[in-house]
């Protein structure tokens, strides 16, 4: 059958994520963004909402089960409220979750509980690499087997809390593939850069650059044992997060911009009176709701394991990102003047908007 | 209920069925009457009728859900809509001109459907069940009334002695007006749909649909149209001088309310309709970019799914940019058509649907004629034709600006004359 139509659970859910999302995320989002700092409190409080605890089984300390469905759309709604506390409160998952999916059962035991219990702590995960031509299936991080150990070598970029990471997912090129490995923050061989990352966007985002120099690891901390695991799973759900996100922003945008049209006058009328504002807006409505349904269903397939959900993953994500910069960029057309103007947040949702092309792995659902 | 995208398990059966009946009764014949124009697809038209008789249809017309007997076992959920997008969907794929001339009730029957009551339903819709391949067409368009449909001109008078109407006026664009109207030996008796204002004075509020049967006297088809593309569906002129129908055909209410109820009856089945004229150009749209894989993969080029945008080629970049457009616009179809089938307001929707479908089905069919090369220029592909097919998703059943408005007006919660 076809529906489209969230169970009563995620309904609950999405209602709760919505309105601490409006209610907390959104005012913060702003001075967050020019003071360069998150305020306290607030991502403990996005954390006690209890996504990814809902998303682990009880045997290894959550409550709930992972569904893919469930998580894009909790992040659309986080995403909506600000990019950056958003990516903030999920910053746990992208440790956990890829244990979860592709750990072996001992790694699940081990690691998973920890994350979970109690307040939010950064347990953090370190994928991009900073080249031109990055690509999550072809690093430049090398873990190589020596004697019992692999030992990892390499640098990795925007890795979020790095700082103060408790653990780091580092994932590195192992054989040809992409593995993740899992590395303790105070671990010997691994240098977190003392100067956070400059960005275009997302600077209330602590982000790191972290250098890996000979650390070694055993098999016991690689992602699903010795033998690896299959890295595919682990980049589609990177990858609806990033598409699910990107519907967040541009749904703020969309609606934001669609609000100041109804009030700005224009010529005795309101602006959105004018055909070529209100068609800018029916374009921009119209691919949200493409985009939304391309990344549910995605996520769908993703969950019932069926066999095209990772190139679906891959499109819906391709689709998000062009679809949140055309739509963040139409924002801040329609407000015009004042859209460039920082006391309006359509600027920096443009800005934010633009990361999605690049930043897979920020985000994981 | 929870969100779930599993093809219901008849839209998969008819899927399969519809797929022969495409390959090989519509694209072997798509070059043939693309070439001759007005020439009727007799072959096609009576191979379906009698399929779709033994598959216990009979009529593309949205079904009336059937009653449930045990009132133990638990209830399905309606699917009609959803099955008639898929099947239109196919058929376009198939060949889009001749989806347009499937016997069945077409947009005709999808007015009575929408607007007529009960009895109307069973008196004008059995037909399409019957013995003869039979056809139904909608007249709205006039020369002086396109997207604008309360400028509409036509005119219905009340003859009180003899309580019938009397219908004056002239229709242009109606598709498959001809095979409706006229009487062929070989076809059932068909009939069109006339909007036509009761009282020209009330403006949208007078305007209503009346049922004239094929064959009543003083109405005419006068031209046949010689298009683009959707060469193979006549496109007729309607000419429609004292013409009488019955006092019973008239779908709504004989009396002008001061309300709008009867331009909303159309407005109504458009809200049915534009989904599914959507589906007809992605299954255009799935066609042409199904044939340019193929091409690549004959000629050795494969697509690099999964490779960040930058390391992509443009052929690369081109291909899976078509494949987001068109996935993300069959899933706006679906979602219109789920909403009706469970009785939801669709109107934005459906439009949106359309809007999606028109803007993907042209952008794709003229990427694909690029992306061949001069293979896509020539007419011994059938990429060219529907490069020429698919431009009309974007124009009838409201061109893709009228529907930009609906979308305005719905997002915006303007009127039509707070957003003109």
């Amino acid at each position: 059958m076809y529906s489209f139509e969230p169970s009563e659970e995620q309904q609950m859910l999405v209602e709760a994520v919505a309105k601490y999302a409006s209610n907390d995320l959104r005012p913060a989002s702003r001075p967050a963004e020019e003071g360069r700092e998150l305020p306290k409190g607030l991502v403990g409080k996005g954390w006690d909402l209890g996504v990814l605890q809902a998303s682990i089984p009880e045997s290894y300390g959550g409550f709930g089960e992972h569904s893919a469905v469930t998580g894009v759309l909790a992040v659309e709604e986080l995403a909506c409220g600000d990019l950056a506390g958003a990516l903030a409160v999920m910053t746990p998952s992208l440790f956990a979750v890829p244990v979860l999916l592709v750990g072996n059962d001992a790694q699940k035991k081990e690691f998973l509980p920890p994350v979970i219990a109690g307040e939010w702590r950064s347990y953090t995960a370190a994928l991009i690499e900073y080249n031109f031509d990055f690509d999550p299936n072809d690093l430049r991080t090398s873990a190589d087997l020596i004697g019992n150990e692999y030992v990892l070598t390499g640098e990795k970029a925007f890795v979020p809390f790095a700082k103060e990471a408790e653990a780091i997912l580092v994932y590195a090129k192992c054989d040809g593939r992409t593995q993740g490995f899992i590395v303790p923050g105070d671990a010997p061989g691994l240098t977190v850069q003392d100067e956070r990352e400059k960005l275009m966007g997302l600077n209330a985002l602590p982000l790191y650059r972290v250098k890996l120099n000979g650390l070694q690891v055993s098999a016991a901390q690689r992602l699903g044992g010795a033998a690896g695991h299959d890295f595919e799973p682990v980049l589609a759900a990177m990858r609806l997060a990033s598409a699910s996100a990107a519907l967040g922003v541009a749904r703020a945008a969309f609606e934001y911009a669609r609000d100041y049209a109804k009030e700005r006058e224009v010529f005795g009328v309101k602006v959105a009176q004018k055909q070529a504002i209100a068609f800018m807006l029916a374009e921009m409505r119209t691919e949200i709701e493409a985009v939304r349904l391309l990344t549910w269903e995605a996520a769908w397939k993703l969950d019932q394991g069926k066999d095209d959900a990772f190139p679906e993953a891959y499109l819906a994500a391709l689709g998000a990102a062009d679809m949140a910069m055309m739509v963040t960029d139409r924002a801040v057309q329609i407000l015009g003047g004042h859209g460039y103007i920082r006391e309006h947040p359509v600027e920096m949702w443009m800005r934010n908007a633009r990361g999605f092309a690049m930043l897979t792995g920020l985000a994981i659902i | 209920m929870a969100i779930e995208f599993e093809a219901p398990k008849p839209v998969v059966q008819m899927q399969t069925v519809l797929k022969t009946v495409a390959e090989e009764m519509m694209r072997s014949k798509s070059r043939y009457f693309d070439e001759h124009e007005h020439e009727i697809p007799w072959d096609y038209i009576e191979f379906t009728h009698t399929a779709m008789k033994a598959m216990g249809g009979g009529s593309l017309a949205p079904r009336e859900e059937k009653k449930q007997d045990d009132p133990a076992k638990p209830k399905r959920p309606p699917i009609g809509y959803q099955l008639l997008a898929s099947q239109i969907e196919m058929l376009a794929w198939g060949d889009v001109g001749m989806y347009l001339v499937t016997p069945g009730g077409g947009l005709g029957a999808a007015a009575v459907q929408a607007a007529g009551s009960l009895e109307q339903r069973a008196k004008f819709l059995a037909r399409f069940g019957e013995e003869k391949p039979t056809f139904a067409a909608m007249c709205m368009t006039e020369s002086g009334a396109g997207s604008d449909t309360s400028a509409i001109r036509a005119k219905a008078a009340l003859d009180e002695k003899t309580k019938e109407w009397v219908i004056n006026g002239e229709k242009i664009f109606v598709t498959g007006g001809d095979k409706s109207f006229t009487e062929y030996e070989k076809l059932g008796k068909g009939f069109i749909v006339v909007w036509a204002s009761i009282d020209p004075a009330a403006g949208r509020a007078g305007m209503r649909a009346f049922v004239v049967e094929s064959g009543t006297p003083g109405v005419r088809v006068v031209k046949l149209e010689h298009k683009l593309g959707i060469r193979v569906s006549d496109t007729a002129t309607i000419s429609l001088v004292d013409a009488r129908v019955p006092f019973e055909n008239i779908l709504g209410s004989p009396t002008v309310e001061k309300t709008t109820t009867g331009f909303k009856g159309a407005m109504a089945t458009f809200d049915a309709t534009r989904p599914l004229v959507a589906a007809s150009g992605l299954g255009v749209a799935r066609a042409a970019l199904e044939f340019l894989k193929d091409k690549l993969k004959e000629n050795g080029i494969e697509i690099r799914y999964g490779l960040p945008r930058q390391r992509l080629t443009n052929m690369e970049r081109e291909v899976i940019d078509m494949e987001i457009m068109l996935k993300s616009a069959w899933l706006m179809v679906l979602k219109a058509v789920w909403l009706a089938d469970n009785q939801k307001p669709n109107a934005l929707e459906s439009s949106m649907s359309k809007v999606k479908a028109g803007d993907v089905t042209t952008r794709i069919t003229q990427k694909v004629v690029e992306m061949l090369g001069p293979l896509g220029y020539s007419r011994e592909f059938l990429a060219e034709k529907w490069f020429r097919d698919a431009k009309i998703t974007d124009i009838y059943e409201g061109t893709g600006q009228i529907n930009r408005l609906v979308v305005a007006r719905q997002i915006l919660g303007y009127s039509g004359s707070e957003l003109r």
